[in-house]
């Protein structure tokens, strides 16, 4: 019977570590904004050429 | 030409902006292959292209902003003022600024990427990051390199405009009460699971097999212990509102769940103690975590929108200030005192009641008196706190502080000393609370006295304890929370937001609704055009045509719209005088557009309408009659709420739309020419005569009667935008709908009422048992969760279907 007490201790430290992620999650900000971050992470890190914008010089002349 | 005409008009049409997507009009200017609506949304572009920036097409097509034209050079230069920046900075050093800005114009994943790209438009930004359900924009920058103005300025050139209202600060702390709703459900909800975990030996009594007492005794102490954060930490909120109803000698909806929750613990900590059970830690745990859930759902609120603003967030940061050594300062306006020289510049809002010293005065008063007319002012008139300047820049010296002037009196009638607490105490649910918890405690004294008469102490105590905590109220209030919870959300969803769940109630009980006329049956920015004139000359109308589409005049916008498919000829010595007309040379002859004075037509100067005069080589033709149109939809509406209410109209206009308005309002159900104080006046005395009132307003010159009203409604065009303080906030697109969304408010207090009828029978079913002392644990740890899962389904799934039934 005593694996049983052992067992329980685990279950509850087991337990306990995820609320504390969670508490330490809000605490963070992670849901004051849920809906920003999965739009950013779509957004690519460089910015490539765009080949439809006109070129500088045709944009010079026109000014 | 005939053939060729519906072609020209499907081009036309097709035609869309590169940079908005909004269809181009007659005025398309193209770059490149790019086509664009106006001068504007080119000028986004070229920022755009010119820092390579592009990738804003990219990420979502043509869904750009384009710039508001009202802004103008210097608007922000008041951002440089240390005092201003001091409010609104929440973390300044040498090197960093942090600054939380609020863009309503941001709406879709081009604009976040564009906003956190900002560092490319300003080098002196560290990082800026946007927050989308807020609309807003947290930057990062370095004050060595650039500042606040500037950033501003630039962010307001790409078609962002941040709206900076001191009034607004507050909005952190409510925050900060979000997150801690979110900890205490997730400490009540790792609670309720582990304790319902631990509670399974003792529902199968396992634990009370000969040599397992150890292992019961464990389950018992761990469950007490998981307990503790949920009565000391979860449930504060009811304690520290049920007790403070108790201070002020009233009942509230929190305190039968604080007395529950309480009686519920001590009763188990008496039972584990004496060793006379297992106790309720799971029952009490289960309560505080649905009430928290239902509470949440309930005032899940919209972040972006305000429902509690004052003239603050309408009136500027800061005003140009003249000192007496001809320089200017900036200075913010809660200072501005008596005798002070301010300049006000075009679309600049005068802050303090003024007299006029210098220049030409063209005062805007729509959003106070609703009149949409400029009206004109000369020198030593009286310039009133909230008109907005159209022209050149004026000066003005002070006669009133801010507090003290004509409009902001108005927040100073005891209207908008009304607060919440009231709302709850008269609210439906809290008074049939008030019955459940007075005749609980009756029984429960009853049962008490009962069994001391008895001479079993013993029982009695059990008895007391077992009616407060199987006769919680706490399902009869989760049927409320999830049933206005689930009506908050379905409104939301059609257009109309509610500041929080009281105002179902106000609503479903209203009889008598006042409407507002410009902006809230009228549309703002569509006017129905008329020529009043004999009929144009087919040669005029082109002529006509080319003068007005020379222009971006909103009125030479609507005339150049109303000629079809004509071709613009070249306008010769073209001029446009800001304020009065045009004029130029068409075809060899002089063409004029414009009001009656630059016509130089002689007139009473009394007209009912908007009116642009038309003269051809000096022979006045007619002139052109401007009408708010009416809101698509409206008669529909008047019709069905007529059944129901009874309706009236306050304006502020003259009473020219009086003729227009009689097939919708009685005749002496319209009042014209009203100020806002007659218009909260008005508002109640109609409730001294016993009526409950809905007004219905937009504008700053209803805010007193929206306050005063049972429940106000401010239509807006854009719900982000300023809308005055009210209770709830309708889209004007759903206007129409109004008359089912008050059907939906009235279901929703009958669904309640239902549940309630529902959850009482539970508890009588639940008493007879509990008292006969037949209620196996485990029946009543598996009943709870039932009947609260059951009950929250039931006024879910029923106040959604009757949603459907109103066509929401």
């Amino acid at each position: 019977m005593s694996a049983l007490f052992i067992l329980i201790i685990i279950s509850m430290l087991v337990a306990g570590s995820f609320l504390f992620l969670f508490l330490h999650a809000v605490k963070k900000g992670q849901y004051d904004d849920t809906y920003t971050p999965s739009v950013r992470m779509l957004f690519d890190d460089s910015t490539p050429a765009d080949p439809t914008t006109p070129s500088q010089e045709t944009l010079n002349t026109k000014n | 030409m005939i053939t060729s005409q519906p072609g020209q008009k499907q081009t036309s049409t097709n035609l869309h902006c590169y940079h908005c997507g909004e269809p181009c009009k007659e005025t398309t200017i193209h770059l490149e292959e790019k086509a664009f609506c106006c001068d504007g949304c080119k000028l986004v572009f070229e920022i755009l292209y010119e820092n390579n920036l592009c990738t804003y097409y990219d990420v979502a097509k043509s869904s750009g902003n384009s710039p508001d034209s009202s802004v103008y050079v210097g608007k922000f230069t008041y951002l440089k003022q240390p005092e201003v920046l001091k409010q609104l900075l929440h973390f300044s050093s040498e090197s960093q600024h942090h600054i939380k800005l609020f863009v309503p114009r941001i709406h879709c994943s081009s604009c976040i990427w564009l906003l956190e790209n900002l560092q490319k438009l300003d080098g002196g930004v560290i990082s800026s990051s946007v927050n989308f359900p807020r609309r807003e924009v947290n930057i990062v920058y370095n004050p060595a390199q650039t500042d606040l103005s500037k950033i501003a300025a630039r962010m307001a050139s790409i078609g962002y405009e941040p709206h900076i209202s001191l009034g607004d600060i507050d909005k952190i702390q409510r925050r900060k009460a979000v997150r801690g709703q979110w900890l205490k459900i997730g400490v009540a909800g790792f609670c309720f699971g582990n304790i319902m975990m631990m509670s399974f030996p003792e529902y199968f009594s396992i634990g009370s097999l000969a040599g397992q007492e150890s292992l019961q005794q464990t389950f018992i102490w761990l469950n007490f212990a998981l307990a503790l954060p949920v009565l000391f930490y979860s449930a504060q909120e009811f304690f520290v509102s049920g007790w403070t109803a108790l201070r002020n000698k009233h009942l509230n909806i929190d305190l039968p769940i604080a007395a529950a929750v309480l009686m519920t613990f001590l009763r188990s900590v008496y039972e584990i103690t004496s060793g006379t059970g297992a106790g309720y830690f799971d029952s009490m745990a289960g309560i505080v975590f649905f009430m928290l859930i239902g509470r949440a759902f309930q005032s899940r609120t919209y972040e972006t929108l305000s429902f509690d603003r004052d003239y603050k967030s309408y009136f500027p940061v800061a005003v140009s200030i003249l000192k007496p050594d001809g320089t200017e300062d900036q200075i913010t306006v809660s200072d501005l005192k008596k005798g002070m020289r301010m300049r006000i510049r075009n679309q600049e809002v005068v802050p303090a009641d003024a007299i006029l010293l210098r220049g030409d005065a063209r005062i805007d008063y729509s959003f106070v008196t609703g009149e949409s007319d400029p009206e004109k002012k000369l020198l030593g008139d009286i310039v009133y706190a909230g008109g907005r300047q159209t022209g050149a820049s004026i000066e003005l010296e002070i006669v009133k502080p801010v507090k003290y002037s004509y409009l902001t009196q108005l927040w100073n009638h005891a209207a908008f000393r009304k607060d919440d607490a009231e709302a709850e105490q008269a609210s439906m649910v809290n008074k049939i609370n008030q019955y459940f918890t007075v005749g609980i405690f009756v029984i429960a004294s009853i049962a008490a006295f009962y069994w001391w008469n008895a001479g079993e102490n013993a029982r009695m105590m059990d008895a007391v304890t077992t009616i407060l905590i199987v006769a919680c109220p706490c399902i009869l209030l989760l049927a409320a929370t999830f049933t206005n919870g689930n009506v908050l959300s379905i409104l939301g969803k059609n257009g109309l937001y509610l500041k929080n769940a009281f105002v179902i109630e106000k609503l479903a009980g209203a009889n008598a609704i006042v409407f507002d006329k410009t902006g809230t049956i009228t549309l703002n920015s569509q006017a129905a055009i008329r020529f009043v004139g004999e009929q144009l000359p087919e040669k005029y109308r082109q002529s006509i045509y080319s003068l007005a589409i020379q222009s971006t005049h909103p009125l030479s916008l609507l005339i150049s719209a109303s000629f079809k498919g004509l071709q613009a000829k070249i306008v010769k010595e073209f001029c446009d005088v800001t304020g009065s007309g045009l004029k130029g040379e068409v075809d060899g002859k002089a063409v004029q557009l414009g009001s009656a004075s630059f016509l130089g037509i002689k007139t009473v100067n009394l007209f009912s309408d908007t009116r642009v005069y038309v003269s051809v080589d000096e022979e006045i033709l007619g002139y052109y009659s401007f009408d708010h149109a009416l809101r698509p939809g409206l008669a529909n509406l008047i019709s069905k709420l007529k059944q129901r209410f009874s309706l009236f109209l306050l304006s502020g206009d003259k009473e020219n739309d009086k003729d227009r308005l009689r097939s919708f309002f009685a005749e002496d159900a319209m009042q014209f020419r009203q100020q806002p104080d007659d218009k909260l006046q008005f508002i109640s005395n109609l409730q001294q005569s016993g009526n409950k009132v809905l007004m219905v307003g937009d504008g700053l010159n209803d805010a007193g009667a929206l306050r005063q009203s049972d429940a106000g409604i401010a239509v807006s065009d854009n719900v982000n935008n300023f809308s005055p303080a009210c209770d709830a906030i309708l889209d004007g697109k759903v206007l129409p709908k109004l008359a089912s969304m008050l059907q939906y408010c009235r279901d929703g207090k009958r669904v309640i009422a239902v549940s309630f009828a529902l959850s009482l029978l539970y508890n009588f079913v639940g008493l007879y048992f509990s008292v006969r002392g037949e209620l196996e644990p485990v029946v009543a740890a598996i009943l709870m969760p039932v009947t609260s899962i059951s009950i929250v389904s039931f006024a879910t799934i029923t106040s959604s279907l009757m949603a459907r039934r109103r066509g929401l």
